[in-house]
């Protein structure tokens, strides 16, 4: 049975591995971004082209996403698998429409972040690292962000909110219920 | 009124783009150093005694002259906007509003040092500031700075940003260098050091984005008239970046004459404490940093006015003393609980440390835990002595400055506030509702030099 599901699970995987595909434009963009670095060193471009993956691609990163970002760059799978997990804004499963990351950091803390963190929970009824129900909205807690004077603060898409108070933060998520908060 | 060289423009309309900012004089100070020698340009950086801004305050030109020039060997110049250190925002606030001056210190710095490809390697949060270099970027090329045989020099130069993708520890520069060639951000043994063989094997020079800004008025009103500005070997300007419990939060550039108690409480700076609370503690240069309370903070162990500088900082080494670091100035107010802020930077390495060294992998983790039962009142004294062991376990034991980073704050907690982590462990209950309070920490206090 286990063994039925992990085939299964693979030829999914190599049946949306067929569907992916950069639009024409970002695949342009991909290989400019390739000439940036010396001849050979193609692999450079790794960061800014799982960046475009992952807006291209539902937000995160799954496997034969990856796969396929390899192979435009040349290099082996492990070496995307092992640089993706590694930095904490590519995600490696599902997240919701709108990612709260909220700041946590010595200096947000200072200013209430535990509060706006709390609130957040209580409102969506998540926990930390959790997507509500419906898959609107992922709670992520952060480390500095460097906004630590605008605080407390989360990041939202591409943007920043800062100063956030109860008011603000509940205004937040009900424009983003409304669909009036632009990510990027 | 303090000395303004980076963000003396800041306040003006359009300062982002190139227009504006050829008005007020922009890219003349490029047009000059096309004009200079090299060694002329390195010189001038020399006697401007400006000092590495990103934190480590290692002298700029001593820096640029270490880059080997092996024959054949392309050489780049890289700036570290990674800025991810807890209290830091300054490199932001330059890069948001005045791009062209990094754009422009840049261009200057690559000719000194022989740098076609340059690279910005910017965190990857701040992803709408990426939009706004490149942006400048474009505008300087279309004007002819970048680009091929700029201004008719014979010289060509590109810039690229990269951005980085959520990793505090890619702005340690190996690790920053290992992450533009899209790799894991584990910092290299050194040597080699960057200078000799940086980004793919070629000399490479890291500097912040500030250290670079500053390159700009160093070459247009030369490198004696910036050592003019400061004090000491604290020459120039430097940006701040100050937050937690002050009136006025924000980005400010100083002069480094001005003493710590009229940054804080001036209403040119700070603007003082809300709600008229009292000092008790302060980060002054990054979570890095050790944190002092407030009497060791406004004044010297012999009872001098503590000054924003390099030197005075510093006074009195860990034990009485702390460091400029990269100027991000967290201020705790009487209602702060050193333990908790202590915790959550503790949090903040954890999650940071690269895994490389076991000392800073495990102690982090260690340290985190330790003060995550003291903090919930489940501590015992054993713990705080437990707490300082592994700190000093961590110390100089690891591959790059993190794990010393990681252990310095928790060292200068324990070290000024040992009463207020002991008031944790015999307080189990009350400490879950209250916080210590001020105590003693207002007034200067004796503090014996250990360590
Ligand atoms: C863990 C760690 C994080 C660092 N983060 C930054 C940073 O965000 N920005 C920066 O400019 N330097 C940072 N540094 C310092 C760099 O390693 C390097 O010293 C600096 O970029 C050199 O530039 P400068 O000489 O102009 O200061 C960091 C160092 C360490 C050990
Ligand atoms: S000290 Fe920490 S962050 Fe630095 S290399 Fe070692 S494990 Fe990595
Ligand atoms: S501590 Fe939250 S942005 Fe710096």
């Amino acid at each position: 049975m286990k063994y039925a599901v992990h085939c299964t699970l693979y030829v999914l995987q190599q049946n949306r591995m067929n569907e992916i595909a950069f639009r024409p434009e970002v695949l342009q963009k991909v290989q400019l971004m390739k000439t940036r670095y010396p001849e050979g060193k193609q692999k450079s471009a790794l960061l800014p082209v799982l960046h475009l993956a992952q807006e291209e691609f539902g937000n995160w990163l799954d496997i034969p996403v990856m796969d396929y970002v390899a192979e435009l760059l040349e290099i082996k799978p492990i070496e995307v698998y092992e640089v993706a997990t590694f930095y904490t804004m590519f995600n490696m499963k599902p997240v919701g429409k709108y990612v709260l990351e909220v700041c946590q950091t010595g200096p947000c803390m200072l200013n209430g972040s535990d509060q706006i963190i709390t609130h957040i929970k209580n409102t969506l009824n998540i926990k930390n690292g959790e997507t509500t129900a419906d898959g609107m909205f992922t709670l992520k807690t952060a480390e500095c962000l460097g906004a630590c004077g605008y605080a407390p603060m989360m990041q939202l898409g591409k943007f920043y909110k800062e100063h956030l108070t109860i008011e603000k933060v509940d205004e937040i998520l009900q424009l983003c219920r409304e669909g009036k908060v632009a990510l990027n | 009124m303090s000395k303004k060289l980076l963000l003396k423009d800041a306040h003006i309309e359009g300062i982002r783009y190139f227009e504006t900012y050829r008005k007020q004089g922009g890219y003349e100070a490029a047009e000059k150093a096309f004009k200079m020698p090299i060694e002329e340009i390195l010189e001038e950086v020399k006697t401007s005694g400006l000092r590495g801004r990103g934190g480590a305050g290692f002298p700029t030109g001593l820096k640029w002259s270490f880059i080997a020039k092996p024959e054949g060997v392309p050489r780049h110049l890289v700036v570290n906007a990674d800025e991810s250190e807890p209290g830091t925002f300054k490199d932001r606030y330059l890069m948001e509003f005045i791009p062209h001056l990094l754009i422009e210190g840049m261009i200057i710095s690559s000719f000194c040092l022989g740098a076609n490809v340059s690279y910005i390697y910017i965190r990857g949060e701040y992803a709408w500031i990426t939009e706004i270099l490149e942006e400048a970027i474009e505008e300087a090329k279309k004007a002819g700075f970048l680009g091929k045989n700029i201004l008719g020099t014979g010289f060509d130069h590109e810039i690229y940003v990269q951005r980085g993708a959520g990793a505090y520890i890619c702005g340690e520069e190996t690790a920053l260098l290992e992450s533009l060639e899209g790799k894991r951000g584990n910092p290299r043994l050194k040597p080699p050091f960057p200078a000799v063989k940086g980004a793919w094997e070629r000399p490479t020079v890291v500097n912040n984005v500030e250290t670079i800004a500053a390159i700009v008025p160093i070459i247009m009103n030369s490198g004696a008239e910036y050592a003019k500005i400061g004090v000491g070997k604290s020459t120039g300007t430097k940006l701040i970046s100050a937050c937690g419990n002050i009136n006025k939060p924000g980005v400010y550039e100083i002069d480094m004459t001005i003493s710590v108690e009229e940054f804080i409480y001036s209403d040119e700076y700070c603007g003082g404490i809300p709600n008229g609370k009292k000092l008790k503690a302060c980060i002054p240069g990054g979570s890095s940093v050790p944190i002092l309370p407030a009497n060791l903070l406004l004044k010297t162990i012999d009872g001098q006015p503590r000054m924003m500088n390099y030197e005075s900082l510093a006074d009195g080494g860990f034990a009485t003393g702390t460091m400029m670091g990269s100027g991000g100035f967290i201020v705790l107010d009487e209602d702060q609980s050193v333990v908790k802020h202590t915790l959550s930077l503790a949090h903040f390495y954890m999650h940071e440390s690269c895994g490389q060294c076991t000392p800073c992998r495990e102690g982090t983790g260690w340290m985190w835990r330790i003060l995550k039962n003291i903090a919930n009142g489940k501590g015992t004294m054993a713990d705080i002595d437990l707490l300082w062991d592994i700190q000093r376990k961590i110390e100089g034991n690891t591959i790059c400055p993190l794990g010393d980073a990681a252990a310095w704050p928790v060292a200068a907690a324990i070290r000024h506030f040992r009463d207020e982590f002991e008031w944790y462990v015999k307080n189990p209950e009350l400490c879950l509702t209250q916080n210590y309070g001020l105590a003693n920490y207002a007034d200067p206090i004796p503090v014996a030099a250990t360590n």
